[in-house]
C-alpha cells in the first residue's frame, strides 16, 4: 500500500532532475543561511517556499504536456490582460509598476509570462507544425514582442529580458532562419542608440556603471564593486562557510536574494564556482537531453525553452554578480531566497518531468 | 485523439510524413508539406548549438572566476580587508615630569571634552550657534574649531570645548538629542601645576600642526602619532618628546558597511611614555625665580659632582598651560609682544659679554699657561696701553695700586687682565679657555641653546675677514669685546672650576624611568671630559673667589654673615660702549642700556654642592644685584634657609630696593 502510494508520488518525477535540483536547492539553503546572519526565520520561511513549490513541481509533473498544451492560450491571454492591467491600476514599488492587488494577495504578472510567452509559442508551432512558414515566425515574433515590451515598460529590464530570451528560444528551436536571425542581430546593433534614447535614467545608469562601475562606488556601482570584492577575495578555496566577511557585515547589497551568488562565491571560492556551475550544467544538460528526446514538437519546444531559460537565469544572474554584465533584477535560480522566482523554476522543472515522464505512455 | 497519430521523433526519421495533420485542421493551409524528419534533425542541431552556447558562455564565467579569485585575488582580499577593518589608535599616557624629590612638574588628568563629527552635522554653524546656548562657547573656541577643521582633515571628530565643568556635562546630557553628531569625551590633559615655575625647563606641549607631521614623517615616526593630537614643542617637553610620548596602541575592529564597529579583532595596548626625573629641585627654582623678583635674567644652578641642573630660571617666565591645546592669539599677542621678551630662554639662548665673571677663567690660564705666577705684581694706573694713545680703563678711574693675582680676582682689576690676555695672545686664550666650555654648546638637554662666542684670529678673519689686532685681544680679557656667553655657559665653567676640573655634560634630566619596568637610565652619568688643572692653580683661584665674598670683595654685602664658604666672582657686562674719556653713570642712562649684572660663584668653596651663575639684565652691579639672589639658593641648599618674605606681601622686592646697595 503504502509501495503503491510511493510508486504513485514518484511516478512522474525524474530521479535525475530530483536529484540535481535538491542538491542545489540544499547548497541555496546553506549560503542562505551565512547570506541571512544566520537566520533561521530566514531560512523556516524558505523552506516554506520550498514546500509550495515543490507541490507546483509535483502537480506540473503529473499533468501530461497535452493538458498543459490546452493551457497555453488561456494563459497567455490571462497573462497579457493582467499585464495590460498592471499598467492601468498597478501598485507602484521602487519606482516600476509590477505588482498586482488581486483580492488578499497581490501577484506579479510579468512571472507568469515566464512560462506563458513559451508556452504559448510552443503550442502555436506545435499547432502549425508541418505547414510551418516565414509568417508564422512573424506571427510568433508578435506573440513575443508584446509582452516583453509591456513589461519593459513597467520597468523592469531583468524580466522582459528573460521572458524575450524564452520566447527567443522558442523560436530559434522551431527553425528561424539564421538570415533573419543575424538580419535582427544587426538591426538590434543599429536600434542600441535609439533603445539608448528610450531607456529610463536608472537602466542607463545601470549600463554606465557596467562599462565603469568606480563610476559611481557610492551610488549604482555599489552593488558591483562590493560583489566583485568578495568573488574576489574568495580565492581558489574560499573564506568558509559562515566566513565571508563581505556579506557577513552588511558591505553586500541584496546578499539573500539578487547577490547571494557573491556570498557563495566568497565563502567557497573558485572551486565552489565550479562546482556550482556543474551542477548548473546538469540540470540544463538534463533539459536538453528531455528536449532532445521528447515526442512533440510541443514538448521538445517546451523543454528547450525552458532548459535555456534556466540558463539564461543563471548566467545572467552570475554574469551580473562578477561583474560582466548588467545590473538587472534577476535571481539565481534554486539559490536566491524569495518563493516567486522558485515556484517559476520549479514550475519549469515540473513541466521537464512530465514531458520526460508521459513520454512512454505516448509510444504505448 | 491528436496524439494518437504522431510517432515519437526518431521514428520519424526518413521522408515519412505521417506527423501531417493538416486533414484534421479544416480550413487551414492545406497543401505544403514539410519534411518533419529534416524538421527534427535541424532542431536536434540547433539543440546541440545552444548546447554549445551554454557550454561557451559557462567557460566565459569561469575565465571571469579565475581572473577575479585567482589572477587578482590578492587585490580583491585587500579591498575586502579595508573594507571590514578599521585600525583605530589608542593614545598613550604622556610621560610624567618630576623634580629630583618627585614633586610633580608635569602632570596629565581627564577631562571632558564636547567634540564634533563634522560629518553628521548637516550646518556646522547652527549646530554652533545652537551648542553656545546650552554650554559656554567662547569666540576662541569657535576660531580653534574652524582652525582644526581646516587643517586636520584626518581628525574624525574635532573638540569644540575643552575642559567641561561637570555642570556642563550635566547640561549637555540632557540636550544630546538636539545635538546628533556631538559628543562628550573624556581626554588626558598636560597640566603644569606650577604656572610659570620652571616654565623655560619644561617647555610646552601644544597641537600638533602640519609642520610636526612632516617632521615626524621624516623621522619614520608618523605612525606612532596616528592618534595624537599634541606634541612636545620646547624645553623637555621637546627635546624628550620620544620618551615622554610612549607608543600608540592600536585597536583593530571589524566595521560594518556604515562604519560602526561590530567586535575588537585585536588590540594592542599603548605603552606610556616615560617619566623625566629632573636633576632640578623645585624649591630651589621657586627660591631663585622669586628672588629675581620683577628683573628679567636668568640663573643656571649646577651640581658639579654630577653636571645636573639644579635650578635653570629665565625671568620673566610664562604659564605653559595656554599652549596645551593650541595658545588663542590674544594671549599670543601679549606674550609675543612683550617688550620683556618672556618667551625668550635667557638662561641658555641670550647671549652677554661674561665681564668680569670671566675673570677667575683668565687667572687659571695665566697660571696654567706660565703667563703668571701667583706673585707676579702689577702696579696699576687705572688704565692700560699697548703703547699708543689708546688707553683701556680700569673700572676704577684712579687705579687699585699694587695688584697681584689674588688681589685682581678679589677687587676686580682690568688692568691685571688687559695685560695678562696681551700677554697670552688670542689663540692660546681661544683653546685654553675653550676647554671651559666657552664658545661652544654646553649640550644641555633642552633645546634652542646657543653656542655663545669665544673669538680667535681664525674666527676674526672667517667671520669679518680681517686681520686680528693685539688691540681686539685686551678686552677679551675683562670677558668684554668680542666675547659673549649665555648665563649657562658661565654656571656650566664655573661647575668645572668647582669640580676641579672634571667635566659633566649639564643635564636637567636625571634619570629617566621605563614606564613598563619602572627601569631607570641615568643621563650623563659619565664625566664628559677631564681637564687637568693643577691643584695650586685651582687652590689659588678658589681662594681668591672666596675672599670676594669676604669684606673688601665686590660682594661682600650679599654674603655678610654667611656661615659657609663662598668661591664667586662678580661681573658686570656693558650694554652700550663708553667713549673715551666718559664716565658710567647708570641713573643717566635709559633702563635698557643699563649694565647686565652678573654674578658667578659655588658653595660650600671647599666641597661644592652648587655652583651658579646669575645674569640680571640691565641690574647694573654684580656684587649688589646678582649676588644676592645666589645668596638665597646657597642658603636654602646649605642650610635649609628660606629667604625672607619680601616686606610687602605679594609683589616681589622692587629693583629700586636693591638698587639702594650699590656700592660702587
Amino acid at each position: 500500500m503504502i509501495n503503491r502510494l510511493f510508486r504513485f508520488f514518484v511516478r512522474h518525477l525524474d530521479p535525475f532532475l530530483m536529484a540535481v535540483v535538491g542538491t542545489l536547492l540544499a547548497v541555496g539553503l546553506m549560503v542562505l543561511y551565512s547570506a541571512s546572519g544566520e537566520s533561521f526565520s530566514r531560512v523556516g520561511s524558505q523552506l516554506g517556499n520550498f514546500l509550495v513549490a515543490g507541490a507546483v513541481l509535483w502537480a506540473v509533473a503529473n499533468i501530461p504536456p497535452q493538458h498543459l498544451m490546452r493551457l497555453a492560450v488561456p494563459v497567455y491571454v490571462a497573462g497579457l490582460a493582467l499585464l495590460v492591467a498592471v499598467m492601468l491600476f498597478g501598485e507602484i514599488s521602487n519606482g516600476a509598476r509590477r505588482w498586482l492587488h488581486i483580492g488578499v494577495t497581490r501577484i506579479q504578472p510579468s512571472e507568469i509570462m515566464k512560462i506563458g510567452v513559451p508556452l504559448m509559442l510552443a503550442w502555436y508551432f506545435d499547432r502549425y507544425e508541418a505547414i510551418l512558414r516565414f509568417k508564422d515566425f512573424v506571427v510568433g515574433g508578435i506573440v513575443l514582442a508584446v509582452p516583453v515590451v509591456l513589461i519593459a515598460l513597467q520597468p523592469d529590464l531583468g524580466t522582459s529580458i528573460l521572458v524575450g530570451a524564452a520566447g527567443f528560444f522558442v523560436l530559434f528551436l522551431a527553425g528561424l532562419s539564421w538570415k533573419v536571425i543575424v538580419a535582427a542581430g544587426i538591426a538590434g546593433g543599429a536600434a542600441l542608440p535609439v533603445l539608448w534614447g528610450m531607456m529610463h535614467d536608472y537602466q542607463r545608469q545601470r549600463v554606465m556603471t557596467l562599462l565603469d562601475p568606480s563610476q559611481d562606488p557610492l551610488g549604482a556601482g555599489y552593488h558591483t564593486i562590493q560583489s566583485t570584492i568578495a568573488l574576489g577575495s574568495g580565492g581558489i578555496f574560499g573564506k568558509g562557510w559562515l566566513n565571508g566577511t563581505q556579506a557577513r557585515l552588511d558591505f553586500l547589497p541584496e546578499r539573500t536574494t539578487d547577490f547571494i551568488f557573491a556570498v557563495y562565491a566568497e565563502e567557497f571560492g573558485l572551486f565552489g564556482n565550479l562546482i556550482l556551475l556543474i551542477l548548473f550544467l546538469l540540470l540544463i544538460g538534463r533539459g536538453l537531453y528531455i528536449s532532445a528526446n521528447a515526442s512533440t514538437l510541443f514538448s521538445r519546444l517546451m523543454a528547450g525553452a525552458v532548459t535555456l531559460t534556466f540558463f539564461t537565469y543563471a548566467f545572467v544572474n552570475i554574469g551580473m554578480v562578477s561583474g560582466i554584465l548588467p545590473v538587472v533584477g534577476v535571481p539565481l535560480p534554486l539559490i536566491s531566497y524569495g518563493g516567486t522566482s522558485l515556484v517559476t523554476i520549479l514550475f519549469g522543472v515540473g513541466i521537464l518531468m512530465s514531458i520526460h515522464t508521459h513520454k512512454r505512455l505516448v509510444k504505448t | 485523439m491528436q496524439f494518437s497519430l504522431r510517432f515519437p521523433g526518431k521514428l520519424g526519421l526518413g521522408r515519412s510524413r505521417m506527423g501531417f495533420r493538416g486533414g484534421f485542421r479544416p480550413g487551414l493551409r492545406g497543401v505544403e508539406m514539410r519534411d518533419l524528419g529534416r524538421d527534427l534533425q535541424r532542431f536536434q542541431w540547433r539543440l546541440a548549438v545552444c548546447a554549445g552556447g551554454v557550454v561557451f558562455l559557462f567557460v566565459l564565467l569561469l575565465l571571469r572566476f579565475f581572473y577575479l579569485q585567482v589572477v587578482q585575488h590578492e587585490h580583491y582580499l585587500t579591498l575586502a580587508e579595508n573594507n571590514r577593518i578599521s585600525v583605530l589608535p589608542v593614545i598613550p599616557n604622556r610621560g610624567l615630569i618630576l623634580d629630583r624629590n618627585g614633586a610633580v612638574i608635569a602632570h596629565n588628568y581627564s577631562a571632558f571634552t564636547l567634540e564634533v563629527t563634522p560629518k553628521e552635522v548637516p550646518d556646522l554653524n547652527r549646530m554652533v550657534d545652537d551648542l553656545a546656548q546650552v554650554i559656554d562657547i567662547q569666540p576662541k573656541d569657535r576660531k580653534r574649531f574652524r582652525k582644526l577643521l581646516d587643517e586636520r582633515h584626518d581628525l574624525d571628530s574635532i573638540p569644540i570645548r575643552t575642559r567641561l565643568t561637570d555642570e556642563e556635562v550635566a547640561r549637555f546630557a540632557v540636550n544630546r538629542y538636539r545635538f546628533p553628531g556631538v559628543q562628550i569625551n573624556a581626554r588626558l590633559f598636560r597640566h603644569y601645576p606650577n604656572g610659570d615655575i620652571a616654565s623655560h625647563v619644561l617647555g610646552y606641549i601644544g597641537r600638533l600642526s602640519d609642520r610636526d607631521k612632516a617632521k615626524l614623517k621624516d623621522q619614520g615616526v608618523a605612525a606612532n602619532y596616528s592618534g595624537s593630537d599634541y606634541i612636545g614643542k620646547t624645553g623637555l617637553e621637546g627635546f624628550y618628546e620620544s620618551d615622554l610620548h610612549g607608543v600608540t596602541g592600536f585597536e583593530q575592529v571589524e566595521t560594518d558597511a556604515g562604519g560602526r564597529a561590530v567586535r575588537t579583532l585585536r588590540r594592542i595596548l599603548p605603552v606610556s611614555g616615560n617619566n623625566l626625573h629632573l636633576a632640578l629641585d623645585l624649591r630651589v627654582q621657586e627660591i631663585a625665580e622669586r628672588a629675581f623678583g620683577t628683573r628679567r635674567g636668568a640663573l643656571v644652578a649646577i651640581e658639579p659632582a654630577t653636571g645636573g641642573v639644579l635650578a635653570l630660571v629665565s625671568r620673566p617666565g610664562y604659564d605653559p598651560n595656554l599652549f596645551v591645546e593650541g595658545i588663542d592669539s590674544q594671549n599670543w599677542e601679549v606674550l609675543s609682544n612683550d617688550p620683556t621678551k618672556p618667551l625668550n630662554n635667557r638662561a641658555l639662548q641670550g647671549v652677554y659679554p661674561p665681564g668680569s665673571t670671566f675673570k677667575p677663567f683668565m687667572a687659571v690660564a695665566g697660571l696654567e699657561l706660565g703667563k703668571r705666577t701667583p706673585d707676579y705684581t702689577i702696579s696699576d694706573p687705572g688704565y692700560f696701553t699697548l703703547g699708543g694713545n689708546h688707553r683701556w680703563r680700569d673700572w676704577k678711574k684712579e687705579g687699585h695700586g699694587m695688584v697681584n693675582l689674588h688681589r685682581s680676582i678679589v677687587i676686580s682689576c682690568d688692568t691685571y687682565y688687559y695685560g695678562l690676555a696681551v700677554d697670552m695672545g688670542i689663540d692660546n686664550l681661544h683653546s685654553f679657555i675653550g676647554q671651559f666650555g666657552f664658545g661652544k654648546r654646553t649640550g644641555i638637554d633642552i633645546p634652542g641653546e646657543s653656542g655663545g662666542l669665544l673669538p680667535s684670529q681664525a674666527w676674526k678673519q672667517k667671520r669679518f675677514n680681517q686681520k686680528w689686532f693685539t688691540g681686539d685681544t685686551v678686552s677679551i680679557g675683562i670677558g668684554q669685546g668680542y666675547n659673549l656667553a649665555t648665563p649657562l655657559q658661565l654656571a656650566f665653567a664655573t661647575a668645572i672650576l668647582a669640580n676641579n676640573g672634571v667635566v659633566y655634560r649639564p643635564h636637567l634630566v636625571r634619570q629617566v624611568e621605563d614606564s613598563q619596568t619602572g627601569d631607570r637610565r641615568t643621563i650623563e652619568a659619565e664625566p664628559f671630559n677631564t681637564f687637568p688643572l693643577k691643584q695650586d692653580t685651582i687652590d689659588r683661584v678658589r681662594a681668591a673667589m672666596i675672599d670676594v665674598n669676604k669684606p673688601g670683595g665686590t660682594a661682600s654685602v650679599a654674603f655678610s654673615g654667611a656661615p659657609y664658604a663662598v668661591a664667586g666672582k662678580t661681573g658686570t657686562a656693558q650694554v652700550v660702549g663708553i667713549k673715551q674719556g666718559e664716565k658710567y653713570d647708570g641713573s643717566r642712562l635709559q633702563e635698557q642700556h643699563r649694565d647686565h649684572a652678573l654674578y658667578i660663584a659655588y658653595a660650600p668653596a671647599d666641597l661644592p654642592q652648587v655652583a651658579l651663575a646669575i645674569l640680571v639684565e640691565n641690574g647694573g652691579h654684580g656684587g649688589s644685584d646678582a649676588a644676592p639672589i645666589a645668596r638665597a639658593v646657597f642658603d636654602w641648599v646649605l642650610l635649609g634657609k628660606e629667604p625672607k618674605p619680601p616686606k610687602e606681601a605679594t609683589p616681589p622686592p622692587a629693583p629700586a630696593a636693591v638698587e639702594e646697595e650699590r656700592s660702587d
